[in-house]
Order: C-alpha cells, then structure tokens, then sequence
C-alpha cells in the first residue's frame, strides 16, 4: 500500500483584508481575507515550515527523495528543494528536484512522489507558493501564500492513493515569462467552458472510473480551479452534496497556487476518519485527479499544527506594509549600507548551523551552546562536543529591544536575547509579532526565514516567533 | 603570574585635541596633523624628538595613515585597533614600550572621521561570513541593558527613562561648559526624554554623537617628566580586558553589568592600590556609548553598590559639582564619539582637571582621576581602564 503517511501545512501569521485593498485603491472589494507571507517569508522558508510538521508526524521514517513544488521559486537556477533539505536536516544522500511552471505542480510531485514509493524510496513532498498579483488585480484579493508538505511511503499509511489520472493539454490560460512578475490571464468565459469545466471532468471521470468509485461514495472532493464557476459546474455533473465539497479557505486564506490542493487536503485529512474516500483535483493547463482512502492507522495518527489552527493563529497587516514588503511600493532607502552578500565557503563549513540550527553540547559538562563552539563557553572543554540541535526547542525572552535603525522592509527590528528550555542562549530577531507588546518572559519557538537578499544570493537564517 | 601595572613609572607630559565635530572642511590627515602639532607644542619637544608612534583608528591598515601626512622621518608607527577602545589601546601601547625602555619618547595618538559616510550612527562591516551574524545596530545591543536592569532592581518604564535621561541631561550640561566639545548646549531633561526612539527604550538623545576628531598624547618615563612641562600626569594603572563573549551564549548573563569592566577595573584598582573607589577617586572619563551603559558602568566600576546607580543618578552624585563628577568634559554624548580618538580625549580632560586647566568646569583640587573605554556590546566585549594622578 502506497500514501500518505504523513503531512504538515503552513500559514503564515498575517493577513490582509480585501476590505483594505477596496478602500485603498477605491476598487469593489471580496468579502474575508487573505493569507500573507510576512516580509521575511518565502516559498522556501514557508515550505520549510510545513515540512517541519510533516516530519515531526513521520517518526522515524527514512526520507530518500525530496520534491519541491511552486510557481515562485526563490531561485530560477539554483535547487531550492536543497536548501528545504538542508534546514529540515535531511541526509546528504537523497534525490531531489523543483517542480514548477504551473499550480500543477504540487499535485504532479505528489504524484511523482507515490511513484517513488511504489519504487521503495520514501519521499517528502513540500509544496509553498508566495502569490503576487498586481494591484487592482482580482487574483490580487484572491491569492493566498501558504505550504503543505507530505511523507509518501508505504508504510504507516494513513491516506491510501487508491488511484489517479492525468490529462494534459496545451491552452492560454495563466502565463508569465521569465523576469516578470506578474502573471497574464487569458478572458474567463473561455477557459472556463472549454477548459476548466471539462478538463477537470475528464480527470475525475477517469479516477474514479478506474477505481471503480461513485461520486456518492466520497467524503470530501477538493477542487482546486481558479474560477469557483468551474467547481459549480462539476459538482452539479457529479451530483455532489454541498457538505461533499471541501471548504476552499477562499474567506480565510486565499487560493495559494500550488500549495492549494495540498493546503486543503492537509485540512481536509485532520477531520477525515478510517474508510473516507477523498477526491482531490487541480486544473491548470490539463488536469491531475487523485483518489484517496483514510486507513485504519488515521485513527491513531497525531498532527502537530491543524489547518484550522494555523488559520486562527493571525495578525494584520495593512495594505500599505504588504506593498512595501513585495517591493511593489518602492521606498526610500535607509541611510545606512546595504546588507553584504553571504559567502559562499562560510556557508559551506557551517551548512547544520546556517540551515538546521543545530549547535554543541559540551559532552564534558552538558551545556548546551550556540552556534556551535569548540571550546565549551561553561568549563572550557576543547573539543569535547556533539551535535545539539535546538530548532524544535521552545525558549523565553530575557530582554529585547526594538531596532530602528537596523535596515528591514518591516522596521522596526525585534532583536531579543532568548534562553531556550534545557540551556543555552541565542540573540535573534523575532518575527511576526507586535513590537510594542515584546516582554521579558515570553515564550517563543523558532521559524526559517529568509533574512534579507543581497547580490542575488537570499539570506536564510533562523528567527524566533511567539508560539503558535 | 599577576598583572603588575607600571604604577608611577610612566607620565603624560604633552596632550593635544582638536575641536570633536562635523568638520566638513578637514579630512583625517588634517585632524591628525592639528591633534600631533598640539601635543608636541604642549611637550614643548620637536616632531623628530619622538622616538615611536601608536596609532588608534578604525578599518585602516597600516602605520602609513599617520607616518605619510606627519612625513614621520622613519619612525615606527604602530596601527592598532580594539573597536571603541582603540584611542585607549594606542595610549597602553605607547605607555609600555616607554617603561620598558625601548623608547624614551612616544606619541599615542587617535582619529576618526565618521562624517564622510553619508551612513545614520556608526557602521561597521564584517569579515566574508556565513549571514548568520545579525543586524543588530549599536544602539540596539546597549539597549539590551535597559529592560532588563530595570526588571532586576524594580523601576518601572517611565521611571528607568528617568535616570537615563537625566546621565543624558548631565553630560550635556558638562558639555556645554567645554569649548571643543561637539554640542555645546544644554538640553532640557523633558526633550531628551521626548526625543525620537532610535532603539526603544533608547530616544536620539540616549546615543553619543557621531562625530570627527583627533587626540594625541606625549609619554614619556616618570624620571624625565619634569624635563617637559611642571605638572606632568603619571600613570598610575592601565588594564585592558578582551572577554570570552559569554553574554549572548550563557544564560547566567543578566544585562546588568559588563562583566569584562569589572575585571578591568579590579585590575586596574589593585594596580594603583585603590580599595575604595566611590570616595578615592576625584573624577572619571567612562564610555557612555548610551546612557543605559554609563549607569551600568556606575555600578561595574564600584561606584555605586549594586542596584543603586539609579538613585545616585537622580541624586546628583555624578554631576559636576556631586562627590564624584561623571564625564566633566560632556562624554561620548555631548563631546563625541569618532571611535579611536575618545579613549585619547578622555584622557585629555584627566590632562586639564589634574592641572587646573578646566576653566568653567573646573573639579576642585582632583587627586586620581579614571577613565574607562569600551568596545564591543554587552556580554561581548572589550574594557580598558586606566588611573591617573598628579
């Protein structure tokens, strides 16, 4: 038995209010809100933090491939799975590949992936999308950032992948070439009636052809299209029952490009029970279609963070700072020098530090320590250390400050000195917070982050945010 | 093995110091130029007369930043950096090589030109590294200080902002007294306290000015001191602390002290035989970077007993006329911070108030006077003190 074994999602902290997009730019606004990665989030980092939970939930499965899955992928040339792998500490000798060029993506690696399982080789799916539309824009409201990411294996199974289909065809939908921002979309009534409607149908048909299951026998349908018109119209044809239909998080989060179906599977399964037959499918430039059974071992299977969680867990952002964060409101810049480029050979040697925050624990008197030393800073013990990895470690502020001179698209900067439970110290910025309310005492858990780009190269690191 | 000290056996006979300030007008060689001439002509000596240069100053990297627009006539010129303290280290240096007896003559002497940058505060860069260093600026770091020693000794918010601004108020009503320092003007302790936050809760008026300048100091054996001018200055300590930067990996480090300026001046108090400071010594020169740290420093010099600086503040034991006068000639706040000439300044002020020469801010009749000099941030950083009598 090939699937699921087990999965993690992520959204980020703050929201925007499509009321405050209407209000800015005197354009009719959506109802709700949606899901923004906050300034110092991307696909990689938000991938990061949903593979965390996936693996947290995994036990003690060995991960042999890694597929990254987005249409905004940090890096055109430059494999962004690996940096996913290096802060979620997966070994060296692993397969791994980006996938992108269409919302597609994600379920194309989950798919990719269950074949890899059905080859022996476990693999870890991360699906993150950071959506930028242009202002004004519908896809603008309707957008949402966010990540899921799954175990595929066979063993220790909680969502069997009973069957799937795929079709592909060659149409002008959405498009956007290298360099710009922006996607283009071709005019709705066209991709809706003769692409969307029918060439999600035809996946479905084929599904649940194949495996020989009536639409009245599954619990949840996901549907991920870009036009809701296109989910009316094959549940009419399927003759679905509303409570059939998985919510889309259209009020909540937003549609987050290729993380969506995941997004919402990852939802759909926290709820789900032994036996449950869930329908997941993605349109965009053809159709892939996947049908699912919750096994007996669901039963027992412990999430760390719920979908639902994750959603009540927020904060705002105004219009004005989500610009300004995308760089679409160009600002004038500090007086002070740019941030410098990384390098490449530090990098290198400290690749479990940088990227997995893990640092020593002097084996002579047990302190814990970060970064990593090789003479211990409590009895002085030379080279007597192992590796203590401390980002799953829960921690306390013992002071803070607010930075407002420190160069940030999100000023001002939260630096705090953190104790971590079991010891050891670390001064960092803490993220996705509100500054003013910053007090000695709180608790705090760690998160990647992207901490600033210079030179082409992205800077990631570490930082810590109130828990969630 | 001990820290011996060279109590006595090295003197100040000559001290020069330009205006601090925005000099758009001069570059670092024409504020070393002007500080060098006022230091020879205050020794009474000749620019060949010196045997051996130390030089204090940031980011250059050799002794031909000073020997070239001196035209140093094949002299040593040593450059030397420690962040902040590197006036400080210049003035060590020189005071060594001159008890040692290697040199009969030497000149310590500092210069920043921090103006030129175009940058807000005071920017430094890092070596080729990994990105994992942080952003934190300056300001920042020290105002680590703040929460948590008003959450260890109990003062609330509004009342911490107090104190602080009242060691800003202080400096700035000394500076205003001293014709060479940068702002020159008393500032109401209700506008230091208002002024925009830079790193909460440190406001504009918390921060030393950034700021130009140059200082240079005669050394010379204790033995020949009196060969250059009548009141000569003698070392009496000199210590110099680099710490293992415990605070930001320990978690027994509170924020409520440096620990590297206790040991530096316990060094330097054992060296001049100093065994109460708070009454023994008549005046002091301290890093007061931000004022969270010169409170803090009230305390790690053994000024005041633990958790008290806060009240001896707010009664005046530090201002110019109280029991031990605090930065007399305006600190780091009012006279300016162009990091490797402060340690020199610093010392420049102990010249003048040990010789009388103070004029409106004059201390009445001093007997040892300290200066403190700091690199670095809290829990990682580098302290200098040094006594000083007549």
């Amino acid at each position: 038995m090939v699937g699921i074994v087990s999965y993690g999602a992520y959204v980020p902290f703050r929201r925007l209010k499509r009321s405050a997009i209407g209000q800015t730019l005197g354009i009719p606004a959506g109802k709700g809100e949606r899901a923004v990665a906050s300034f110092d989030e991307d696909s990689v980092s938000m991938a990061v933090e949903a593979t965390r939970d996936a693996l947290r939930a995994a036990g003690d499965a060995t991960i042999g491939a890694l597929l990254f899955a987005t249409t905004t992928p940090p890096y055109a040339e430059k494999l962004n799975a690996a940096i996913v792998g290096a802060a979620a500490r997966l070994p060296l000798e692993i397969r791994a590949a980006d996938l992108t060029g269409s919302v597609r993506a994600g379920l194309s690696a989950l798919l990719q992936a269950a074949d890899a399982a059905r080859g022996g080789t476990t693999a870890l799916v991360a699906i993150a999308d950071c959506r930028l539309a242009a202002p004004e824009g519908k896809s603008e409201q309707s957008g949402g950032d966010g990540a899921a990411a799954f175990v595929v294996g066979s063993e220790g199974v909680i969502a069997e992948i009973e069957a799937s289909a795929s079709v592909t065809r060659e149409y002008l939908d959405t498009w956007r070439t290298p360099g710009e921002r922006f996607a283009h979309g071709w005019e709705e009534r066209f991709t809706l009636t003769q692409a969307h409607a029918p060439l999600l149908g035809k996946a479905i048909q084929n599904v649940l052809a194949h495996a020989e299951v009536a639409p009245s026998a599954l619990a949840k349908v996901v549907l991920d299209v870009p036009n809701p018109r296109a989910v009316d119209e094959v549940a009419r044809a399927m003759k679905l029952e509303p409570a059939q239909l998985a919510d889309p998080l259209a009020l909540t989060v937003g549609q987050t490009g290729a993380a969506h179906a995941g997004l919402l599977l990852a939802n759909v399964l926290s709820a789900a029970k032994p036996g449950d037959r869930i329908l997941v499918a993605v349109v965009a430039d053809g159709a892939d279609a996947l049908l699912l059974r919750v096994t007996d071992a669901a039963a027992t299977y412990r999430q760390p963070r719920s979908v639902g969680r994750l959603i009540e867990s927020k904060g705002d952002v105004a219009y004005a700072s989500y610009l300004k964060w995308r760089e679409i409101l160009p600002t004038e810049p500090p007086r002070r020098p740019d941030p410098e480029r990384p390098a490449g050979p530090p990098m290198f040697r400290s690749q479990t530090w940088k990227f997995g925050f893990v640092g020593s624990r002097c084996t002579a008197c047990g302190t814990p320590q970060l970064p990593p030393q090789r003479v211990c800073v409590h009895c002085g013990a030379r080279d007597q250390t192992e590796p203590y990895p401390f980002a799953d470690r829960r921690a306390k502020v013992a002071t803070f400050t607010l930075d407002r001179l420190a160069i940030s698209l999100n000023p001002p900067t939260v630096n705090v000195v953190v104790d971590y439970e079991g010891g050891g110290r670390f001064i960092c910025e803490m993220t996705d917070c509100e500054p003013e309310k910053v007090a000695i005492g709180d608790e705090v858990e760690m998160t990647f982050r992207r901490m600033y780009t210079a030179g082409g190269v992205h800077n990631y690191f570490w930082k810590v945010r109130p828990k969630r | 093995m001990a820290s011996n000290g060279i109590k006595d056996r090295v003197a100040i006979v000559g001290m020069g110091c330009t205006q601090f300030g925005e000099h758009w007008d001069k570059g670092p060689d024409d504020l070393l130029i002007d500080a060098a001439y006022q230091a020879y002509e205050s020794a009474g000596i000749d620019r060949k007369d010196v045997d051996a240069y130390w030089l204090g100053t940031m980011g250059q990297l050799s002794g031909l930043t000073l020997s070239i627009p001196l035209k140093i006539p094949y002299k040593p010129v040593t450059h030397v950096e420690n962040f902040c303290a590197t006036g400080s280290e210049a003035l060590r240096q020189a005071c060594y090589a001159v008890a040692s007896g290697a040199y009969d003559i030497a000149m310590a002497i500092g210069v920043e030109k921090l103006k030129d940058s175009g940058f807000s505060g005071l920017v430094v860069s890092d070596p080729p590294n990994d990105g994992t260093l942080g952003n934190m600026t300056a300001p920042a770091s020290f105002s680590l200080l703040a929460p948590a020693y008003f959450k260890k000794y109990g003062l609330d918010p509004d009342k911490g902002k107090d104190v602080l601004s009242r060691i800003a108020w202080k400096n700035h009503r000394n500076g205003a007294k001293n014709p060479k320092a940068q702002f020159r003007k008393e500032v109401p302790l209700e506008q230091i306290k208002a002024s925009p936050k830079v790193a909460d809760p440190l406001g504009i008026m918390d921060c030393s000015g950034v700021s130009d300048g140059s200082a240079a100091a005669i050394v010379v054996r204790a033995e020949d001191a009196h060969k250059f001018t009548r009141d000569p200055i003698f070392i009496k300590a000199l210590s110099f602390v680099a710490g293992p930067g415990e605070g930001p990996l320990a978690q027994d480090y509170d924020f409520t002290t440096f620990r590297e300026v206790v040991a530096s001046a316990q060094d330097a108090y054992h060296q001049a035989g100093v065994t109460d400071p708070r009454t023994q010594i008549s005046m002091a020169e301290v890093h007061d970077c931000f004022t969270p740290t010169e409170l803090v420093l009230y305390e790690d010099l053994g000024f005041s007993a633990r958790g008290t600086a806060w009240k001896d503040v707010l009664d005046g034991f530090f201002d110019l006329e109280g029991s031990l006068p605090v930065n007399p000639d305006g600190g780091l706040k009012s006279f300016g911070h162009p990091i490797g000439a402060s340690g020199l300044r610093m010392m420049y002020e102990m010249w003048l108030q040990l010789r009388g020469e103070a004029g409106p801010r004059q201390i009445k009749d001093p007997t040892l006077g300290l200066t403190h000099n700091l690199g670095g941030m809290p829990g990682r950083c580098v302290s200098f003190v040094s006594i000083v009598g007549r």
